[in-house]
């Protein structure tokens, strides 16, 4: 009977979880594009010195406002007359970073309170979440724009910022995803089989809760960019002359009826890049589903 | 043919004759909690006094219908969770003070229902299998994962790599089975090990445990709410209701003639098989009762056609009858001095009203 | 007389990553009044073959080729309102979760009679009487107080019942049940069996009943239609498919149900597991699982053998027996 079974089992290649999840996602043209465009956006960052173009910081009171297309400057100058091609690009280098830090930092805190809160439950689940929800009293927005003015303008300070308000939302997905993981089977069923608690986080928890956090995490990172911006914008967090997208939309919004076009500029980089981190993480998140 | 237990089995300490594990009065009530400031509000009485044993190299089946603590007494078995009074027994030595729950679990291991949900979907099932062997120091916990795979009739070359939504539910069972075998258990507990299965491969994996039970001399307790399958596979069987036992004893004595008016209910509404004889009344008439708030007396007084003001009162102790002594039952019909107007005259319930 | 339902070479595919070929040539009718099982295993397509009926399937993914005709009217050309009052009007459903088909904010008596007034557009008052004379039908206790009752509120019998209530209320012609007693317990299952076979009679309707469970259908059906890999491999009343089975499929889930197994001894189980349906069969699909499989069961399909008025057996094996006699 068991030999029946067998043979009609097919041929097996073994292969990581992780290496499934590549390959789903490969196949989703879109999450690939958005990788892409993604990709190119950071490798012309962090590369930016090494580019052939203009210094971002080189004003001309003569090039001043120059459209898009002009000879010497492709996405022509802003207010100041200074390289928008340039400070699109060196730009990207600090909002990048501002969106992506602290939701890296948020990461790392809100996971290990979620997965704490949800793991062990009772009281010590009850004081950390409702610590958490203390913070959910405020809109996010706000909440960043009370600490950064509270703390000071400064790329530093909006980093703090902006990771202290995406750590209860965080929190509160691992700590549901954790909950849900606890009380499966197959954790009874090591439990049954003599592991003890942090042998049992580690191999059966972790596993299976990082990966739906991270794919939260990851759709947070646009609104954490979008949010950043908006500091800037608000002139609570990075200071001029840095590049920085959300404040070179703030200066350029007097130039909105002289050049438009340039001044939209910075508003569509973070567009184009929110909208790729999101469908990004939607295709991950339909990617690292298991049971296809 | 004698079996030959797995490699590093616990040894037998008090030969044949001691029950392998005796449970005595085992209570566990789970509180409800309601309210904006989470008070409990009431308690859930899932296992209310239950005492058996289970003998060496039995199949001792427990059946009982949702809310009758079947399940809740696996777990009990098991150590998962802790009883609120009463002992467990393993081969002579208590539980706690001679002996310690990691030594329980080497003795002791379970099978689910949910063949999917008991497996952790990220590990293969080859992972999945030597996990226990590997945090308990057993020895080369990879080669006997293999060996549990071959027993339990996958193909280790095959599936050894394998992710448990690759397989087929009767196949992750098999690894559910493995990985229980892998610790060397001498007794399993099965909770409704077969039920989510299609028939064709339940009469295979049936097949597999009475072959692994014989090889291996293991003993079972396998829970489950269908009546044939455990009459199929055990020797003896527990029914609970609400939380108590009503009736034990030997499987075709049982089957023969039930004791208890609910065990006689829960067989006639089993499917006759027999399109000339269908069931025409049912047995029972509503839901079973909420373990919330059970009734006092008898548990099952209130939907008993046997009901008298003494049931409603007066709890029934199980008491054994008959010649062998080994078949008992909780009902005052059994005890010639309860005062029951059946009492004393071999009375035995009829499931279906005449 | 037309028949009630009938089905002719039904297909139906699903195309996703890979196309499902879930029902393969089904033909398949059923009488004004008839209680028929479709029994089988999951994956069998009896249930796709129910909510290809009520044309729930998702029109996007599947594809349904053949003819589905319900009193002589074609149900694969209905639309819009014609297609809303063909369902839970002439054809309602029983589902296995209760908790889940009925709406949880709804108060039960709310939820029937609104369906009846939607349906049938009388008035209010006269929805409410309906509503209450179902619930007294399918025998709830104290109708009256069970009206403004949710259905969290009830206990799994009873919310089943309501189930039923709602599916009757508008008094159709067919009814599909879904497994409708596969989650409750054994003494409730039987209850809600016994309650199904009394209003098929008093309502006089057809009913197909599917499940897995070979006993329910013993007790409830006057006739069975035994699926795999989406078709169906023998019809025929129940005591011809009881007594006398002649698919080996049918003969092997019999054993496996355990009725008579001798205690301990070895089960005649059928080896192996269904077949994966991402091809249309082109030979017996149960060959490779089949005891008795010869070269030309894996060579074509089988024939389809007529062993009497309305009994029918898919097998090569069945078509030899009759030559040989």
């Amino acid at each position: 009977m068991a030999v029946a079974e067998i043979e009609r089992a097919p041929a097996f290649k073994r292969r990581g979880y992780w290496a499934g999840v590549a390959r789903r996602l490969m196949r989703d043209r879109v999450a690939i594009l958005c990788l892409a465009i993604l990709a190119a956006l950071v490798l012309s960052a962090i590369f930016a010195p090494l580019l052939p173009i203009q210094d971002p910081y080189q004003a001309s009171m003569v090039a001043r406002l120059k459209p898009i297309g002009t000879a010497g400057h492709p996405l022509g100058t802003d207010e100041q007359g200074r390289d928008m091609l340039a400070r699109l690009i060196y730009g990207g280098r600090l909002t990048l970073m501002i969106g992506l830090m602290p939701v890296a930092i948020a990461f790392f805190i809100g996971s290990t309170l979620g997965i704490v809160a949800g793991y062990i439950g009772g009281r010590v689940n009850t004081l950390i979440m409702r610590s958490i929800d203390v913070f959910f009293a405020f809109p996010s927005v706000l909440l960043a724009i009370a600490i950064s003015g509270a703390l000071g303008a400064g790329i530093l300070n909006s980093l703090v910022s902006l990771s202290v308000v995406f750590v209860p939302p965080i929190t509160r997905v691992a700590e549901s995803v954790t909950s849900a993981v606890r009380s499966a089977d197959y954790i009874e069923a090591a439990r049954a089989s003599g592991g003890n608690a942090l042998t049992i986080m580690r191999v059966h928890v972790l596993g299976n809760v990082l990966g739906p956090i991270f794919v939260y995490a990851s759709s947070l990172t646009s609104v954490c960019m979008i949010l950043a911006a908006g500091l800037s914008f608000l002139g609570v967090g990075v200071k001029p002359p840095e590049p920085e997208w959300g404040l070179m939309l703030n200066t350029l919004r007097t130039a909105i009826y002289m050049n438009p076009m340039v001044a939209a500029l910075p508003g569509l980089m973070i567009f184009v890049t929110s909208l790729c981190l999101n469908l990004l993480s939607d295709g991950l998140r339909s990617a690292m589903n298991v049971k296809e | 043919m004698t079996p030959e237990p797995l490699p590093d089995t616990l040894p037998d300490i008090g030969g044949p004759a001691q029950p392998l594990v005796t449970c005595r009065d085992l209570r566990k009530h789970f509180p409800v909690k309601g309210g904006i400031l989470g008070r409990q509000v009431a308690t859930v009485h899932a296992v209310d006094g239950v005492s058996f044993e289970v003998r060496k190299g039995e199949t001792l089946g427990i059946v009982g219908e949702s809310g009758c603590g079947k399940s809740t007494t696996a777990r009990l078995l098991i150590g998962l969770i802790p009883p609120d009074q009463g002992e467990i027994i393993f081969d002579g030595r208590q539980l706690g003070e001679e002996l310690s729950l990691r030594e329980l679990r080497r003795g002791i291991q379970m099978v689910f229902q949910d063949s999917y949900a008991s497996l952790n979907p990220r590990l293969t099932v080859e992972d999945s299998i030597a996990f226990g062997p590997r945090i308990n120091g057993l020895d080369r916990p990879v080669e006997r994962a293999r060996d549990m795979m071959a027993r339990v009739g996958l193909e280790p070359a095959r599936f050894a790599g394998r992710y448990p939504h690759e397989m087929s539910g009767g196949q992750r069972q098999r690894v559910n089975i493995a990985r229980a075998l892998a610790m060397s258990p001498r007794l399993v507990v099965l909770d409704e090990a077969v039920s989510a299965l299609d028939k064709s491969v339940e009469a295979q994996v049936l097949n597999l445990l009475n072959e692994l039970r014989r090889d291996l001399g293991l003993t079972y307790v396998f829970i489950s709410h269908d009546l044939n399958v455990v009459r199929y596979i055990s020797d003896r069987v527990l029914v609970m209701y609400l939380g108590e036992v009503v009736e034990i004893g030997p499987v075709d004595e049982v089957y023969a003639a039930q004791a208890h008016p609910y065990t006689a209910s829960l067989f006639a509404a089993m499917p006759s098989m027999d399109p000339d004889r269908r069931t025409l009344v049912p047995p029972l008439s509503g839901d079973p009762p909420n373990p919330i708030d059970p009734p006092a007396g008898c548990r099952f007084h209130t939907r008993c056609r046997y009901g008298e003001p003494i049931c409603a009162t007066t709890k029934p102790v199980l008491r054994s009858f008959g010649e062998s002594r080994a078949h008992c039952a909780a009902c005052h019909i059994h005890d010639p001095a309860s005062g029951h107007s059946l009492s004393g005259k071999d009375f035995m319930p009829q499931g279906l009203p005449r | 007389m037309t028949a009630l339902l009938e089905l002719d070479r039904l297909n139906v595919t699903f195309h996703g990553e890979q196309t499902i070929h879930a029902i393969n040539d089904l033909s398949l009718r059923l009488e004004q009044g008839e209680m028929l099982v479709l029994l089988g295993e999951s994956g069998s397509g009896k249930s796709v073959t129910l909510k290809t009926l009520l044309r729930l399937l998702p029109p996007a993914r599947s594809r349904v080729q053949g003819g589905i005709t319900v009193n002589g009217a074609d149900i694969l050309a209905l639309s819009g309102r014609k297609l809303q009052e063909y369902r839970g009007g002439e054809v309602s459903m029983v589902f296995q979760e209760p908790a889940l088909a009925l709406d949880p904010v709804y108060r039960i008596g709310d939820q029937i009679a609104e369906a009846v007034r939607r349906k049938k557009g009388v008035s209010r008052a006269e929805a409410r009487a309906t509503a209450l004379d179902m619930l007294r039908r399918v025998r709830i206790p104290s109708p009256e107080r069970r009206m403004s009752n949710f259905p969290h509120e009830l206990s799994g019998g009873m919310r089943q019942r309501a189930m039923i209530a709602l599916a009757l209320a508008c008094r159709p012609r067919l009814l599909l049940a879904d497994e409708p007693t596969t989650a409750l317990d054994a003494t409730v299952q039987i209850q809600i069996l016994l309650l199904l076979r009394e209003l098929q009679k008093e309502f006089g309707m057809g009913v197909i009943f599917v499940t897995h469970d070979i006993g329910v259908a013993v007790e409830i059906s006057d006739r069975i239609a035994v699926m795999y890999a989406g078709q169906i491999i023998e019809e025929g009343s129940t005591h011809e498919i009881i007594r006398d089975p002649r698919h080996p499929y049918t003969q092997g889930l019999l054993a496996a149900n355990l009725h008579d197994a001798a205690p301990g001894e070895r089960l005649e189980a059928i080896p192996g597991v269904p077949p994966a349906l991402d091809a249309k069969p082109v030979a017996c699909s149960f060959s490779p699982r089949c005891p008795h499989a010869q070269p030309g069961c894996r060579a074509d399909l089988p024939p389809v053998v007529s062993l009497g008025p309305r009994r029918h057996v898919s097998c090569l094996l069945a078509q030899q027996d009759i030559a040989a006699q």
